[in-house]
């Protein structure tokens, strides 16, 4: 089928008998754990439904089994008024449902023509289907502003682009019904918005769009009709127009909460880090971090804004002692040493400063010890975990306990492993190791990813209490929103250097956002062309 | 989903040996025996008399230091399936100390022999561990090509500088004031009888070197940092943690462990150097660890296991048609179903668990 059939449907647009989905009484365990209970939801054609939530709500897992990943163990499914049984995902392509998943599934190596039409070829012979899909493939350039070049590797495209080749890839399998799983977490303000113009396109076209995020404002700006999902279940469906960010959190999380950070004007006092020419070559012989300065004083926030993979895990893993690089970083005036010759990771813990990982799976945390094992983690060989030969284990299980009580880590057991704590949970975990340390310097890497509302708020006034009291904290977070309320002084980083600093009183979104680019010229009238073009040189640049 | 300690660490290993014995049950039967029977003489020759403890015990010796070397280098992620080499060069170290001087008391040359079969045998385990830690030479292929040349390196200095005066490659027997008290002189001297059999001091040894091994692992900042490598290397560079380090340290002390079993094998029984000194024990290791889980407990327990398999499996060739290849297909039975089928055995029963084990209210909480 092509797109002219596609158009050729006259009541697409018009309102419909029939909800384009209705799922009726879903409900999915694993374990013991009931990640959909009784789901109830109706989407109608031609709308953009959004569904919101926290992490472990249940969007994913009512997705996977809209779109045949996971079967579910009670419920119906009506497509267009059809009751259908989707047992895989070719029966969900066959029933006109198109997912783009968070995480990209396309071959790095192939071209975009080629990612379009792998798996959906229509015979033997390659080149009709490749001619076919270069011909589809303009005209929806044309309609909805899906420029791709169909003749690019995916490898050299920036994630904005990657991004509507996945949506290429749903149309050109004929999809009615896209579901989009977090799809601006990647993208910059400005390619987030170009997202936002496609959907509506495809909207007015009368195609049916499923927004799965946990960003009020996408909500708020996007979406006809929102669903609130917590703890597995639905718990409200309203019209957008009739609600309020404030409202859709407290359905989310069941409380009243707190949505921007209350904190008083920072009092900057002595300089406690100051990086000058700071250069990291990582993996691959690359060079990620490309002379950058830098300077933190006592009692304020410094916020590293950027795209994920410019240069700022390499910064903190330098700051934190676990990579070398090269340049000049003083800590109360004192120099550091890079080449790792004779620091580690430890050396810069007794030096005062302390480091929440941007990934707590990876590196905050060993998720097969027990809370209390990694309490002590990266500080076990401190005095007070300590007695003579042997470790303190009591010592460490009542430091735990306390630190357990001052976080409100649930559930308050010390001897629960790691991996069983939900993530916000965990991040307290990681957070209260780390603060409860007094550093000097606190580096901080994406605090609040994988957390809940609830959580989030907490940390968040945890990380200005720290510097309320006096404290020099380093935050790094791909988050812009986050970036804006807790930081005192805002950096952007692209493509390893410092592209400016700005107050946040003083800047927008959308400056940060054509700063994140490269584009450091926020006066002019910016395309969104030019902002992936660079994010994808950016990319393409790595040999 | 967990399940409970002791349903992971007694429970699914009792199923797993109980599933490889029944397949063994069936080997059995196919080569026309009664497998009944067979269990039955099994039992009988390995604990049934002083005699069969005897022998079981002296193999379970030689499988408690091996399991404990694999163990270790396990807590690490570190899969050192060198064992029979670092054995082999363990009795070489033992050896050299026992020949070295005329040993008035054996208490005065088991510490030396003790550090002569650990430095060797950590010494053996320190070249793959120097590979894999600097130059990512794969420690599984290291460790394992080491156990060739041990091998070659000991039927050389049997044939040349240790050879002693006959036609056997062996060396010189040990001067007798090397000889360990074996079972029988110490249940003699407190009026029991016990038959004679290899089993000496070591044994003894052998437990030590368990409640050290547990000491190390849960109680000492090393153990502490040697587990954490082996769960993520990166989080163990965020702690500061040097993998180099680590990987040395954690393959010394495997190394170490694997040349002690030289002492029970070597100066408690042969009392000289052998081509082989090892039989196999340091392959034998690998399932004692996979199937104790790791744990100085679970590998004591599962070393006697063995060392009964050894010597029952002897017994059986004795009396039966049943070739005393059977234990090797036992043991590989053990190893297919502890470690490769775990998830096999594992899945039903945590399905079990959830089933019938669910408390109302202890699993939602555990959920949040």
């Amino acid at each position: 089928m092509s797109v002219d059939t596609q158009k050729g449907r006259p009541d697409a647009a018009a309102p419909a008998a029939h909800p384009a989905i209705e799922l009726k009484g879903i409900s999915k365990a694993f374990g013991p754990v009931q990640a959909n209970k009784d789901i109830a939801i109706r989407v109608m054609p031609g709308t953009i439904h959004g569904i919101i939530g926290e992490n472990g709500a249940g969007k994913s897992t009512l997705m996977s089994i809209l779109y045949g990943f996971y079967k579910a163990d009670a419920g119906e499914i009506f497509i267009a008024g059809q009751k259908t049984a989707i047992p895989d995902s070719q029966a969900a392509i066959a029933a006109g449902i198109g997912m783009v998943f968070q995480h990209f599934k396309l071959v790095e190596n192939f071209t975009v023509l080629e990612n379009v039409v792998l798996g959906a070829e229509d015979g033997a012979r390659l080149t009709p289907s490749l001619s076919k899909a270069r011909k589809l493939l303009t005209e929806l350039a044309a309609e909805y502003e899906l420029h791709v070049d169909p003749d690019a590797l995916i490898q050299d495209l920036g994630v904005g682009m990657q991004q509507r080749v996945e949506i290429l890839k749903a149309l050109y399998r004929q999809a009615d019904i896209l579901i989009l799983d977090e799809p601006t977490g990647v993208l910059t303000p400005a390619e987030a918005d170009h997202l936002f113009r496609i959907l509506e396109g495809l909207r007015r076209e009368g195609k049916t769009i499923i927004l799965i995020t946990h960003k009020l404002r996408e909500i708020m700006e996007v979406t006809d009709t929102v669903s609130v999902m917590r703890r597995g279940e639905m718990t409200a469906t309203v019209k957008t127009a009739e609600t309020s960010p404030e409202e859709l959190a407290e359905l989310m999380v069941g409380r009243k909460v707190l949505l921007q950070v209350d904190k008083a004007p920072a009092k900057p006092r002595e300089m406690v880090l100051n990086v000058e020419n700071l250069k990291v070559v990582g993996e691959k012989g690359v060079e990620r971090v490309k002379g950058i300065s830098l300077s933190v004083k006592a009692g304020e926030i410094l916020g590293i804004a950027g795209v994920a993979g410019n240069g700022q895990s390499e910064l903190l893993e330098v700051l934190g002692g676990i990579r070398n690089g090269t340049g000049r970083i003083t800590l109360n005036g004192e120099e550091i040493d890079l080449t790792g010759q004779n620091s580690d990771a430890r050396t810069r813990r007794a030096r005062g400063i302390a480091h929440v990982p941007e990934d707590r799976h990876r590196q905050g945390l060993i998720l097969d010890f027990h809370a209390w094992e990694n309490v002590g983690f990266g500080y076990h060989h401190d005095a007070k975990y300590n007695s003579g030969w042997l470790m303190d284990n009591e010592a460490l299980r009542r430091d735990t306990e306390a630190k357990i009580k001052k976080f409100d880590v649930r559930p308050p057991n010390a001897w629960q492993t790691a991996k069983n704590f939900s993530g916000g949970n965990q991040q307290k975990i990681v957070i209260a190791r780390e603060l409860e340390q007094n550093p000097d310097l606190l580096l901080v890497g994406q605090p609040t990813r994988g957390v809940d509302i609830g959580a989030i708020e907490f940390i968040h006034q945890q990380i200005v209490a720290l510097r309320d009291a006096g404290k020099a904290v380093l935050l790094v977070s791909v988050e812009l929103d986050e970036i804006m309320s807790l930081s005192d002084r805002i950096a952007v980083m692209f493509d390893g250097k410092i592209m400016g600093e700005r107050l946040p009183a003083e800047t927008s979104e959308r400056e940060l956002g054509l700063l994140m680019a490269g584009i450091t010229d926020t006066t002019r009238d910016v395309p969104v062309e030019e902002i992936e073009a660079n994010l994808a040189r950016k990319d393409g640049a790595t040999p | 989903m967990t399940l409970p300690k002791w349903a992971d660490v007694v429970l699914i290993p009792l199923i797993n040996l109980l599933l490889a014995l029944f397949v063994s049950g069936l080997v059995v039967l196919m080569i026309g025996e009664d497998p009944i029977n067979a269990m039955k003489i099994m039992v009988n020759g390995a604990v049934g008399s002083t005699y069969g403890w005897g022998y079981t015990l002296f193999y379970a010796t030689n499988f408690i230091f091996t399991g404990l070397a694999v163990a270790v280098a396990f807590h690490a992620r570190l899969f050192n399936i060198g064992g029979e080499g670092q054995a082999q060069l363990g009795a070489l170290g033992v050896a050299l100390v026992c020949l070295a001087l005329p040993w008035p008391h054996w208490t005065l040359a088991l510490p030396f022999a003790i550090l002569g079969g650990a430095v060797f045998g950590a010494a053996w385990a320190a070249i793959p561990a120097y590979l894999q830690a600097r130059r990512g030479s794969h420690i599984v292929i290291t460790t394992i090509m080491f156990n060739f040349i041990a091998s070659a390196l000991l039927v050389y200095l049997l044939v040349s500088a240790l050879k002693a005066p006959g036609m056997a490659p062996e060396s010189a027997r040990f001067p007798e004031g090397t000889f360990l008290p074996n079972a029988r002189d110490v249940f003699g001297m407190i009026g029991v009888k016990f038959a004679r059999s290899p089993l000496n001091v070591s044994f003894l040894l052998g437990l030590v070197a368990c409640f050290l091994v547990w000491l190390l692992l849960w109680r000492t900042r090393l153990g502490y940092e040697i587990r954490a490598y082996g769960h993520s290397e990166p989080a163990a560079i965020y702690a500061g943690i040097s993998p180099f380090r680590i990987t040395m340290i954690t393959m010394l002390i495997s190394g170490a462990l694997a040349g002690l079993m030289a002492v029970n094998a070597v100066q408690g029984e042969a009392q000289r150097l052998l081509q082989d000194n090892v039989l196999g024990a340091g392959f034998v290791g690998i399932a004692v660890a996979l199937m104790g889980r790791s744990h100085p407990v679970g590998v004591l327990i599962a070393a006697v296991l063995f060392g009964a398999l050894y010597q029952g499996g002897a017994e059986l060739e004795f009396e039966t048609s049943v070739p005393r290849e059977m234990v090797l297909v036992i043991q590989a039975l053990v190893i297919l179903f502890t470690g490769a089928l775990d998830n096999m055995v594992r899945g039903p029963v945590t399905g079990a668990f959830l089933r019938f084990g669910r408390r109302p209210g202890a699993t939602t909480k555990a959920a949040e």
